[in-house]
């Protein structure tokens, strides 16, 4: 057998080579997750706040600082790590996206004034155990290693070169992911069940990525995603077990993007988690699902692209459609941005069934508009409170903008980003893509995309309307501007505007670093 | 016997899993589901070992039964927490979040 033969020579099995220098931004964020939970062992219950903090900012601008580094070298075209990880110039932008909008989520995640996060996750809700834990004025300061690992799974998913590293890339995104959304201060029952939906239906998806992994190793000989596309331009091998393993694996990927059919869990879960978390989810998650998409797609099945690109259409007007006409009927406004998001991954997706290099650096600049554009939009959600806790029902908004002006204005202004409006960053994204596809030969792609930011303008302007010409109640929400969210709510306007008004240097930036695409 | 019925016995392994997930209303049972779904995973992952000869399919194997093992603490204290709360735990009693 050659697998005994490999066994007898392997007496001196070499050492595997770790470029831990290219690595280094990984492995920050992964060992500060890892000093994230030595604090929660050995500090103090009153210090540990302040240990966490500092600690997960340091590490994530660490790792930005040390992104730019690489990018900044001559070529960054590296595969590392014995080819598990891919470091080239779509990558390290994804990256560097990802730990900017950590950043910005981990202020609204650290604020303190109006705490989002339970007392005591494993205390009933409602029973003696919990008030005496809200009393004592404790909080759960475990969601800052955790959010620590997930931030460190996102920065791998789209960096993986081979198919296991991104299924445990995928896990190591998730898990961490699933516990966050069931950790919310108010309204726990709703935060726990939109975990469970989370879970169950994530770790469901992620077995049909497996098996679709199991499926082109059968298929390939291998799971690198060089030794796939190899083998697909021999036309050797089973077209059966490449179809099948084609199909299943996109069903895991599309479902962490949140695509229709497999769109589900978007609503449930961007509602019942703690917002925050929602930020970074809407942001980051989606930022690395699209770059591990996009690496699949455009490195190993780029030879397949005429057999899955009827499928890609299919699902991207599914998406567009569906995302803008069930956002129309929403009255809370976290599940109306949630289907608003749904949307925009089907304009995303117009991006990658382009499979150019216009494609790749309109969907790179659109993650980076669309992540600062929402993670603003949902701290402004985190400002309007009443007893309850956040006041996001829509009826409760009205009149927003007579109390308010400021706050309703900045979120009259998100809203129309996410519309598209010129001068904001959405229509440059948007721009960005569709011209692509249209390149690309996917002009009713994008006849359908306009139209369906048509009809999803239409939501966005009832919401401004319902802000600004409808009388302010009584017993209205009062809008509470903590720092930190206020902060988060600022950054979030900064980059929508510049994006929108000065968006050449970050085109070409996207476009800098698509130049060379995806290293094999 | 060729490697052929392993993969069917792994492919049908998958299905019920699936089908599992898709019909049971226990949390517990769909989790369970989920995992004889990773099992028929790893069973055709050392098929297909095999059938190279290579070894990679069986190293992925372990890896796959590392996140499995991940999983199974993440989900069952998900599950815990949410059976405390409405001494329940059948996935449509579950029914807050809609519309």
């Amino acid at each position: 057998m050659t697998a005994r033969v490999v066994l007898a020579q392997g007496a001196d099995i070499p050492a595997p080579h770790i470029e831990y220098g290219q690595l280094a931004p990984m492995l920050l964020v992964f060992g500060v997750a890892i000093a994230g939970v030595l604090v929660e062992a050995f500090v103090g219950r009153s210090g540990r706040y302040r240990a966490q903090v500092p600690l997960a900012a340091l590490g994530l601008l660490g790792a930005f600082v040390w992104t730019i580094y690489l990018a900044a070298q001559d070529k960054p075209f590296h595969v590392a790590a014995e080819g598990a990880i891919g470091v080239d110039g779509p990558t390290l932008f994804l990256q560097g996206t990802i730990l900017v909008l950590a950043l910005i989520s981990l202020l609204l995640v650290a604020e303190r004034r109006q705490p989002s996060f339970a007392a005591q996750a494993s205390a009933l809700p409602g029973s003696e155990a919990e008030q005496d834990a809200m009393a004592a004025g404790f909080t759960q300061t475990e969601v800052f290693p955790l959010m620590m690992f997930a931030v460190g799974g996102m920065l791998m998913f789209p960096a993986s070169n081979d198919l296991l590293t991104m299924f445990v890339a995928l896990e190591v995104m998730s898990l961490p992911l699933y516990l966050l959304c069931g950790l919310a201060r108010r309204r726990r029952l709703l935060s726990q069940e939109a975990a469970v939906k989370y879970f169950l239906l994530g770790a469901f998806s992620s077995a049909f990525f497996l098996y679709g992994t199991a499926l082109l190793y059968g298929y390939a000989g291998s799971v690198r995603l060089g030794a796939i596309s190899a083998q697909l331009s021999k036309d050797a091998g089973s077209d059966t077990l490449l179809l099948a393993g084609v199909a299943l694996l996109s069903v895991g990927l599309l479902f962490k993007l949140g695509a229709v059919p497999f769109h589900m869990w978007k609503p449930d879960v961007y509602q019942g988690a703690p917002t925050p978390i929602t930020a970074l989810m809407a942001s980051c998650t989606l930022v690395a699902a699209f770059g591990a998409m996009l690496r699949v797609y455009y490195v190993a099945l780029e030879n397949l692209r005429w057999d899955w690109r009827p499928a890609m259409w299919g699902v991207a007007i599914l998406t567009m459609v569906a995302g803008a006409v069930i956002a129309i009927t929403q009255t809370d406004l976290k599940r109306m941005l949630a289907y608003s998001s749904v949307a925009h991954a089907g304009f995303l997706l117009t991006g990658v069934v382009a499979t150019s290099r216009d494609g790749l650096s309109g969907t790179l600049f659109y993650l980076a508009a669309y992540g600062f554009t929402t993670i603003g939009a949902f701290a402004v959600i985190m400002m309007v409170r009443d007893a309850g806790g956040e006041a996001a029902h829509l009826s409760r908004w009205a009149g927003l903008g007579k109390r308010s002006p400021l706050v309703a204005g900045v979120f009259a202004f998100f809203l129309l980003a996410f519309a598209g409006i010129p001068l904001t960053s959405g229509f440059t994204g948007k721009f960005a893509v569709f011209k692509a596809a249209i390149e690309g030969g996917a002009t009713p792609l994008v006849v359908v995309g306009v139209l369906s930011s048509a009809v999803a303008a239409f939501f966005y302007v009832r919401v401004i309307v319902v802000m600004f010409f409808s009388e302010p109640d009584a017993d209205g929400p009062t809008v509470v501007s903590a720092p930190a969210t206020a902060a988060a709510v600022a950054l979030g306007v900064a980059a929508t505007v510049v994006l929108g008004v000065l968006p050449q240097p970050m085109l070409d930036l996207a476009g800098h670093a698509a130049t060379q695409m995806f290293v094999r | 016997m060729s490697p052929g019925h392993y993969l069917a016995l792994s492919a049908i392994l998958f299905t019920i899993g699936g089908l599992g997930v898709l019909v049971r209303r226990n949390a517990i049972v769909v989790f369970m589901c989920v995992e004889l779904m990773l099992n028929a995973t790893n069973l055709a992952f050392v098929t297909f070992a095999r059938m190279h000869g290579k070894l990679d399919g069986q190293i992925i194997a372990f890896f796959v039964m590392v996140v499995a093992a991940a999983e199974v603490v993440v989900g069952l204290a998900i599950i815990m927490t949410i059976f405390r709360t409405r001494r329940s735990s059948s996935v449509d009693d579950a029914n807050l979040l809609k519309y």
